[in-house]
């Protein structure tokens, strides 16, 4: 039971931390149709320049400095970037970011090298919060859940109740007639990415010291994120917000629990094979849920596309 | 270029065959023969091998991506399944001696491809776009991460491996030598290539092309849209299947590699690079980016930098891709304008190619000073030998690289220019 | 197409020419293993090892033979299979008859498998391939080949000393087993479970499980299974930042016990995990690095240091690798005969300068030698890893480790 209400929390924050770069993902794909393969990268950059940073001024000035770097640094993709693809079609413009996220890995490599950083949490927030039953929490995770939480609150806040959000929310949806009413559409597009980016970035700042900073985290993180805003419906912030955080509590949970297919196998009425070693199945009898925790993500996505492709909350195909 | 324009242009000219449309295929045909008299060496052939197969590869990856506008995720897992069916009959034939000859082996390759693909594609293409996309990614990963779950049959980190000398030989050719391979390799792709041709002129392959463009109004000429997207994408996963089989051949091994995202992405990156608008472009795409990767590695480390830039300026300037680039030239070239083009050709593109090294160079040398050994100050780049350390060849470098860009900013309208000259009709330029 | 092929071939050609007519009496040694990619760092490192121990071994003293050097070709094999096969081909070409590789057990399977036809097929180009880290069991058990030769211990084998030291140790009542799923881990998990049932069958296998190899974002859950299980030590496999994250995750949710590892040490691991994994990170490895074994052993490091400041010597097995191979030519009395040379590296014996014995066991190839098991801290350290100030102590020795171990190699030789 105990275990139960540790994994709960470590999922929430797993779920909140990927909520953090599926929302600007979201907002960006459903506005630009583009499905931005560099969102990942952008978390990455947001960790390297955070640690950069934190060298020479500590961890809260990169906290504060490094997500508004990579925020501008996204725009400015946008603008001689990304627009001049726009032109062309979706296609060139998902293969632009493919191609940009290839590249940003490499200039990583290029100026940090190819090993993990050394970029750790605050002195000051290196303690145990409180333990659930021998299960120590520490004060960083406590942190990294605030930090989300608050930047939910504060976009909802800006999507809903403020003019610009009006103009974001009314451009996700008719895009065309926005512009004809006189608003600058690809300035808000612009900002979105803008935003977006940087929301990549915080997300960058405070995992890297826990999840590990290094130039593979991209790619670790790209493909879950687009799982995640496809489950959960394009455009939709409260389906990414489910998504993500269904996403974090099925990994916590199905890394948590031994569950063998052995035994589901042998419930259902099948008899175990005497000699494993010479069975066809041997790998089916031999598999537990831990060693396929993480691609329950995509079978979830596989599913919900073939049964209902517009995700959770979407309204539209995605 | 518009978009329209772009892929207007797959659309080729209606007629029989002539001898227009037979002579590339004749002289691809000759070239391939005799190639392997000219470079002897077993490298360069291995490298050929690895070319021919990752054409035939890229070539069914753009019978979706071009031809049908489907954008896949996750195509390596056809190649893939393919190659391990392959390699498991090769063990199969080896055990039981059967009667197997190894040329027909790609076939079988080729029909697992297409098994899976009906598989997949059964409920993949009801829909085309974001939700096609996002299943190829799901289904690709989820039969990558059964690589190494399902060892019976994929074998885990190690692979499976076979011996392709099994069998009796064929006419005399036991296919101990890489050039025997070759030749196997080399009548395999023109079949496929020829095939996949034809394919793209069917009434089906025709209408991938409405269906790419326009999917409700290829509904209206009576054409299912779901049904033409599922018979290319069977059709490509059959192609993909085949080069799994060459490569089964090739490399006698099979490895969770070849059903990885990264295998998947790049085949999507040779494509393109390319030019996925022409048939012959993911050939031109396969050639150079097989290339890239194994000589360019051999000379530099940071080759996938290099690499990551190319295929970004190639999608930001020339969304034809390379073939793009080349049949912008054909209006010039038909009206006999092209000798027009060369001289500002040479007098924009040398000093830009200069911009270009003189950067690379550049980069090279920051590389070397941060993570030379201590002493070995010393590099070698273009033939010269420096010191990296000292502020001379930096100087000149620079100095080489933005006089380069210099010149080519400024020769650059004159280019613009000749290009709209040599695009105008006679009669029609001021 | 065709211009474009030609010129690329042209390409290719010139390089394979170029490199074989510049340096015809070198003894080349290729080395295959992956130099950009994510494992690139810890490639780049093997062959500033290679190199340095080149130069300072052999090439410094007059070289083998009548004055031949040793060269080192660098291939990157980006850790893929098929890559690597590309790159011994183009290697073969250019004239190198050894082959060196240990990043991944892959691309050597796929190695040792290809230079078993090779030089059955082309009886005029043999090689030899000198692992000095693949450490899958197979390749000198089931898929062992009489072209190979393993100078690193293999799984099983650092296993079997692993669970001396551990059985050793009376307060260990209970072990937790978790690896990345692949052949490596699970020849580990199985190794430490047959082990420690033969040698402390009063131990208590509390956990023993498999996650994805690479694809693990927060090891949060696993770690409190394992606080959970109230487990006195850890035995892992995983590398790379499956380790990291590991490592990190399993001391920060509060676990204080050992944790025995198999390559928890330099490439930035050492230096990320810091003061947070200070006596708990321990590690099995061939060589000793602190306090240094000889003499020579110290002004070996120093100088690499010299030469490399950002190095670290993590696979002392290299050297032994450059020193064997210079003895067995010297004894063949050849250096282009690789039957020969292989059959003085059989049984050769070596006296390595980290402090111990080497034997290169004839029936299987595989090299017999001291373990260490070392403790991650930043006391008494001589040489530390990645410049961080820490780096790791020899805790125990486990003498001519897997000595008496059996292999199931049935080596065909060459007639």
């Amino acid at each position: 039971m105990d275990l139960i209400l540790v994994n709960l929390i470590d999922g929430l924050v797993t779920g909140l931390l990927l909520f953090m770069l599926s929302a600007g993902l979201t907002l960006i794909f459903s506005m630009m149709g583009v499905l931005n393969f560099a969102h990942a990268s952008f978390y990455m950059l947001g960790a390297y320049f955070a640690y950069q940073i934190s060298l020479f001024m500590g961890f809260w000035m990169g906290l504060l400095i490094a997500p508004v770097i990579v925020g501008l640094a996204g725009a400015g993709i946008e603008r001689y970037g990304l627009r001049r693809v726009h032109q062309y079609g979706h296609v060139p413009e998902l293969i632009f970011t493919f191609g940009l996220a290839l590249l940003i890995e490499e200039i990583v490599q290029f100026i940090w090298g190819k090993n993990q950083m050394p970029y750790s949490p605050p002195e000051i927030l290196q303690f145990t919060l409180f333990s659930i039953a021998g299960n120590a929490i520490p004060a960083y995770k406590i942190f990294m859940l605030c930090m989300s939480m608050g930047i939910f609150i504060a976009l909802l806040y800006v999507l809903t109740r403020t003019r610009v959000g009006m103009v974001i929310q009314a451009a996700l949806s008719y895009p065309k007639t926005v512009e004809a009413l006189g608003h600058n559409v690809p300035l808000v597009f612009m900002g979105v990415f803008g935003v977006g980016t940087a929301l990549a970035g915080v997300a960058g700042v405070i995992a890297g010291p826990v999840l590990g900073t290094f130039p593979g985290m991209a790619f670790l993180l790209g493909s879950i994120v687009f799982v995640t805003i496809v489950i959960g419906g394009l455009g939709s912030l409260w389906g990414a917000l489910v998504a993500s955080l269904l996403i974090g509590w099925i990994t916590t949970f199905a890394a948590s629990y031994n569950v063998a297919m052995a035994d589901i196998l042998v419930a259902v009425g099948f008899e175990k094979p005497a000699d494993l070693s010479e069975s066809a199945l041997r790998d089916l009898w031999s598999l537990t849920l831990p060693q396929i925790g993480p691609i329950l993500p995509y079978l979830l996505m596989v599913l919900i596309l073939v049964f209902r492709p517009y995700g959770l909350f979407g309204k539209r195909d995605v | 270029m518009n978009r329209q324009a772009v892929q207007n242009q797959t659309t080729a000219p209606q007629g029989g065959v002539t001898l227009a449309t037979a002579l590339p295929w004749i002289i691809s045909t000759i070239v391939l023969l005799f190639i392997p008299l000219v470079f002897t060496s077993n490298s360069a052939i291995t490298i050929m091998n690895q070319m021919a197969i990752t054409i035939i590869f890229a070539l069914a990856y753009n019978m979706l991506l071009g031809q049908g506008g489907m954008l896949s995720f996750g195509h390596a897992i056809y190649m893939g399944f393919g190659g391990f069916v392959s390699v498991h009959v090769i063990n199969y034939v080896e055990d039981y001696s059967l009667p197997l000859p190894l040329p027909v082996l790609p076939l079988l390759g080729g029909l697992a491809g297409l098994a899976l693909a009906i598989l997949i594609g059964s409920f993949s293409t009801r829909k085309a776009g974001t939700v096609f996309a996002m299943i190829s990614l799901g289904v690709g990963e989820l039969i990558a991460a059964c690589s190494v779950i399902i060892v019976v049959f994929f074998g885990g980190e190690e692979g499976v491996s076979g011996d392709r000398t099994y069998g009796l030989p064929v006419f005399g050719i036991e296919f101990l030598q890489q050039i025997e391979v070759y030749y196997l390799i080399v009548f395999w792709l023109l079949l496929s290539a020829l095939l996949m041709y034809l394919f793209s002129r069917t009434p089906v392959g025709r209408m991938a092309n409405a269906v790419r463009d326009n999917p409700e109004r290829a509904e209206f000429l009576g054409y299912s849209a779901r049904w033409v997207r599922f018979f290319s994408f069977c059709a490509s996963g059959f192609f993909c299947g085949i080069a799994g089989g060459l490569f089964a051949i090739n490399y006698e091994i099979l490895t969770e590699e070849n059903l990885n995202l990264v295998q998947s992405g790049s085949i999507l990156l040779i494509t393109f690079l390319g030019g996925v608008g022409f048939f012959f472009g993911p050939i031109i795409g396969a050639i150079v980016f097989t290339l890239l990767s194994t000589v360019l590695s051999l000379q530099t480390d940071l080759w996938q930098l290099y690499v990551g830039a190319l295929f970004l300026a190639a999608v930001m300037y020339f969304p034809g891709g390379l073939a793009g680039v080349i049949m912008m030239h054909w209006p010039a070239f038909k009206m006999g304008n092209i000798r027009l083009l060369i001289g500002p050709y040479i007098k924009t593109f040398t000093p830009c190619l200069v911009g270009i090294l003189g950067t690379a160079a550049l980069i090279e040398m920051t590389f070397h000073f941060r993570h030379a050994a201590i002493g070995d100050e010393e590099m070698t780049l273009f033939w010269t030998t420096f010191n990296s350390h000292s502020v001379l060849p930096w100087l000149l470098v620079v100095a080489v690289t933005a006089a380069a860009f210099w010149l080519t900013r400024r020769n650059l309208p004159e280019m613009v220019a000749a290009w709209h000259t040599a695009n105008s009709l006679p009669g029609v330029s001021k | 197409m065709g211009n474009t092929t030609s010129f690329g071939v042209t390409a290719v050609l010139a390089l394979s020419v170029s490199a074989t007519a510049a340096f015809a009496d070198n003894v080349k040694i290729a080395f295959i293993d992956p130099l950009s990619g994510p494992f690139a760092s810890t490639g780049t490192n093997g062959l500033h090892q290679f190199e340095f121990a080149a130069e300072a071994l052999v090439n410094d003293k007059g070289g083998v033979l009548d004055g031949d050097m040793f060269e080192i070709l660098a291939f990157d094999n980006k850790t893929s299979p098929k890559e690597s096969l590309i790159q011994l081909q183009v290697a073969i070409d250019q004239g190198a008859r050894y082959i060196v590789q240990g990043n991944g057990s892959g691309p050597a399977h796929a190695l040792t498998d290809a230079i078993k036809k090779h030089n059955k097929r082309n009886p005029d180009s043999q090689v030899l391939f000198l692992n000095y880290a693949a450490v899958d069991p197979a390749l000198t058990n089931e898929k062992c080949s009489f072209w190979h030769f393993r100078f690193d211990a293999n799984a099983d084998i650092k296993m079997d000393a692993l669970t001396d030291v551990i059985a050793a140790n009376e307060d260990v009542q209970k072990v937790y087993v978790i690896g990345q799923d692949y052949s490596f881990g699970k020849s580990v998990a199985e190794a430490a479970v047959a082990n420690l049932a033969e040698k402390r069958p009063d131990i208590e296998i509390v956990g023993n499980e498999l996650h994805p190899i690479g694809k693990v974002k927060d090891f949060t859950p696993y770690a409190r299974k394992i606080v959970a299980a109230e487990t006195d030590a850890v035995i892992t496999g995983n590398w790379g930042s499956d380790m990291l994250g590991l490592g990190k995750a399993i001391i920060e949710n509060g676990f204080t016990g050992p944790i025995y590892t198999y390559y928890a040490a330099g490439s930035g691991i050492t230096g990320a995990f810091g003061e947070t994994g200070k006596g708990t990170i321990r590690l099995i490895a061939e060589g000793q690095i602190n306090p240094p074994a000889t003499d020579e052993a110290t002004a070996y490091y120093e100088a690499f240091r010299a030469k490399y400041p950002e190095g670290n010597i993590d696979q002392p097995r290299i050297s032994n690798v450059i020193a064997m191979l210079a003895a067995a030519i010297e004894e063949a009395g050849t250096a282009t005969d690789v039957v020969a040379v292989a059959n003085a590296l059989e049984g050769a014996e070596f006296d390595s300068m980290w402090g111990s014995k080497i034997i290169m066991r004839p029936n299987d190839h595989q090299a017999i030698q001291n373990m260490h098991i070392a403790v991650h801290t930043d006391d008494g350290i001589t040489f530390d890893y990645d410049n961080s100030g820490f780096g790791v102590v020899t805790e125990s020795e486990i003498e001519m480790a897997g000595m008496d171990s059996t292999s199931t190699c049935d080596m065909k030789r060459p007639k």
